[in-house]
């Protein structure tokens, strides 16, 4: 009888922690969504809001150039992180020989690979701010900002693509070696399709973070106040795109969502809080939207590789 | 079931020789090629391999016989599976492996272990099949024809062609004829097995060898496989590894016993489970250890 009041006792007083725990945690999450959403309605529903460029009268103040930037930035980043994250996280898995000296760099940079990810962001800022801006002269562009939140994201994803590559069974690889594939067959056939899903997952942790990135930013110096979009790179005459105006608009200034939050919160007119909290309610949704996207994607490609 | 697949392939092969004048990548033995093949298709001699430091295999000597079934068989961790992997080099994937010794493949006369092969070539006319179903998370067809398609052939025709006699070689036709294009994983595991048996037949290999291709298979999916096995040995060479003493007793006509990196006896499997020489095999075969 003893023996059975010990053992069931924690089987009713964790489950209460662990739910009160969660419920913690979800409550404080709601709270911020309602709080803001609340704050901001007025702001949410009104169409100005989204099509209005920055202003001192807090009533015409809009997050254009905001949300125009940070989808612009994010791209970038983006296209960055993935192109050169995959094929450093295949290199590391694939290739990477563990010997000699080049074994030794490659250790160093495997170790490094992880702490790499616990960086405060302000220090990739000015690493960015060092490198492209004042060595590359690439300007306070959206161009550095895509690649500055790339060198963010670079780590998780590097370590995303190799547990995802890990996770494809021996025998898979082998059966592909077997019929006399060739190494570059084998990642391209087998390994890339197959870690897609893990990949996605890498890029939502990154992407999700870098979305609200602002220190790293301000570092390479996005303005804070912008009343201009980029050029559109697309024409009217053929062939609709020039090169020439897509360049422009990665070599324009540009804020971004966060810098724009953090602005109008350190206004002292109240009016501009309701501003904030309604930019802050976009910014969510952004990143919901991002999250579901690569959510929906990772599933499509897990469906059809299970093991 | 020998006789019908033996006169299919025998059509296919008539067929497909005529379109060969196109296509040079692709050949298929002709009844006179397979004569002039000698007697012995692999001779293993004092063959060791390491895992590092560890030393797998001990001064292996072997001859494997022309389109014949050559069972390797021997408790866990005796080194039939890593001499079944020194065939193909499947060890050069890992690194520490390091090998000694020769094995000389006819009727080229190609040292296999040598370090400057070219493995691509030399995995296209040794084929494998694996100990578990390892299809590619692809579509039935696309496993089949992968082989073909990184072997360079382009011409859909062809791809197709051979994917059919593929997989009517391995008994598997009848089944998915009416869904090439369902993944391979809605196949049943023993269909599997042959799908993967399909595979590696499919670029025309001089030998299969297989990894305990049926532990992981029901008795009736086994059954079949064997039985495909015996018919594979028309034209193929084959080296199969087992922990079933039984298997091959039913489907070898060698047998080599292998006991802690050594081979202990090989002979004609009659001989080795009638009246083998060595103590030890008779040990084994009894059921004694192992």
């Amino acid at each position: 009888m003893g023996r059975k009041t010990i053992s069931s006792k924690p089987d009713i007083i964790f489950p209460i922690i662990g739910f009160l725990a969660f419920l913690l945690v979800v409550s404080f999450m709601i709270t911020l969504i309602v709080d803001i959403a609340i704050d901001g309605y007025e702001k949410l529903i009104d169409p100005s809001f989204y099509t209005s460029y920055p202003s001192r009268f807090p009533e015409k103040a809009g997050i254009l150039s905001g949300w125009v930037g940070t989808t612009l930035v994010m791209a970038g980043a983006i296209f960055w992180s993935l192109l050169i994250g995959i094929p450093a996280g295949i290199y590391l898995e694939e290739y990477a020989t563990k010997r000699g000296i080049i074994g030794k760099i490659e250790t160093i940079i495997e170790l490094n690979i992880n702490n790499l990810a616990a960086v405060p962001a302000i220090i990739y800022g000015l690493l960015a701010l060092g490198i492209f801006v004042y060595r590359f002269k690439l300007g306070e562009s959206i161009l550095t900002a895509g690649l500055t939140l790339s060198i963010l994201m670079l780590p998780v994803i590097v370590v995303n693509t190799r547990e995802a590559i890990r996770r494809i069974p021996r025998d898979i690889r082998e059966g592909a070696y077997a019929v006399g594939a060739t190494k570059w067959d084998t990642i391209r056939d087998h390994i890339l399709p197959y870690s897609l899903g893990g990949i996605l997952t890498g890029l939502i942790i990154a992407a999700s973070r870098a979305i609200g990135e602002t220190a790293p930013l301000v570092t390479i110096g996005a303005l804070t106040f912008i009343a201009f979009l980029p050029p559109s790179p697309f024409t009217s005459e053929f062939p609709f795109f020039s090169l020439e105006k897509a360049w422009e608009v990665l070599m324009s200034p540009f804020t971004v969502l966060p810098i724009q939050i953090f602005n109008w919160v350190s206004r002292p007119q109240a009016a501009f809080q309701i501003n904030a909290a309604a930019a802050g309610f976009v910014l969510l949704v952004l990143t919901v939207i991002m999250n579901a996207l690569a959510y929906y994607l990772r599933q499509r490609v897990r469906r059809k590789y299970i093991w | 079931m020998v006789m019908v697949s033996t006169i299919i392939h025998n059509i296919k092969s008539l067929f497909l020789k005529t379109t060969n004048k196109t296509t040079e990548t692709v050949k298929i033995k002709t009844k006179d090629e397979v004569k002039k093949e000698g007697d012995i298709k692999l001779e293993v001699k004092d063959l060791n391999f390491y895992y590092g430091n560890f030393r797998a295999l001990k001064n292996i000597n072997l001859k494997i016989p022309t389109r014949k079934i050559t069972a390797l068989i021997g408790p866990s961790g005796c080194g039939k599976t890593t001499l079944l992997r020194c065939f193909n080099r499947m060890h050069d994937l890992y690194p520490g492996s390091r090998y000694e010794g020769s094995i000389i493949f006819y009727p080229d006369g190609i040292n296999i272990v040598a370090p400057n092969i070219d493995l691509l070539n030399l995995r296209r006319k040794i084929g494998m099949v694996f100990q578990r179903p390892n299809p590619f998370p692809k579509s039935i067809f696309e496993n089949v024809a992968y082989g073909l398609r990184v072997n360079g052939i382009r011409d859909k025709k062809l791809i197709q062609e051979k994917v059919e006699w593929a997989l009517k070689s391995a008994a598997l036709w009848d089944e998915v004829k009416d869904r090439l294009n369902a993944n391979a994983y809605s196949l049943s595991g023993g269909q599997q097995q042959r799908l993967c048996i399909a595979r590696a037949i499919a670029i025309e290999p001089d030998i299969v060898l297989f990894d305990e291709p049926t532990s992981a298979l029901d008795p009736i999916s086994t059954a079949k496989i064997e039985e495909l096995i015996m018919t594979l040995k028309e034209k193929l060479t084959i080296i199969i590894v087992t922990h079933n003493m039984q298997q091959a007793a039913r489907v070898s006509d060698y047998t080599g016993f292998m006991y802690l990196g050594e081979l202990i006896e090989f002979d004609k499997t009659q001989k080795i489970f009638t009246v083998p020489s060595q103590k030890l095999t008779e040990d084994y075969i009894t059921g004694r250890f192992g």
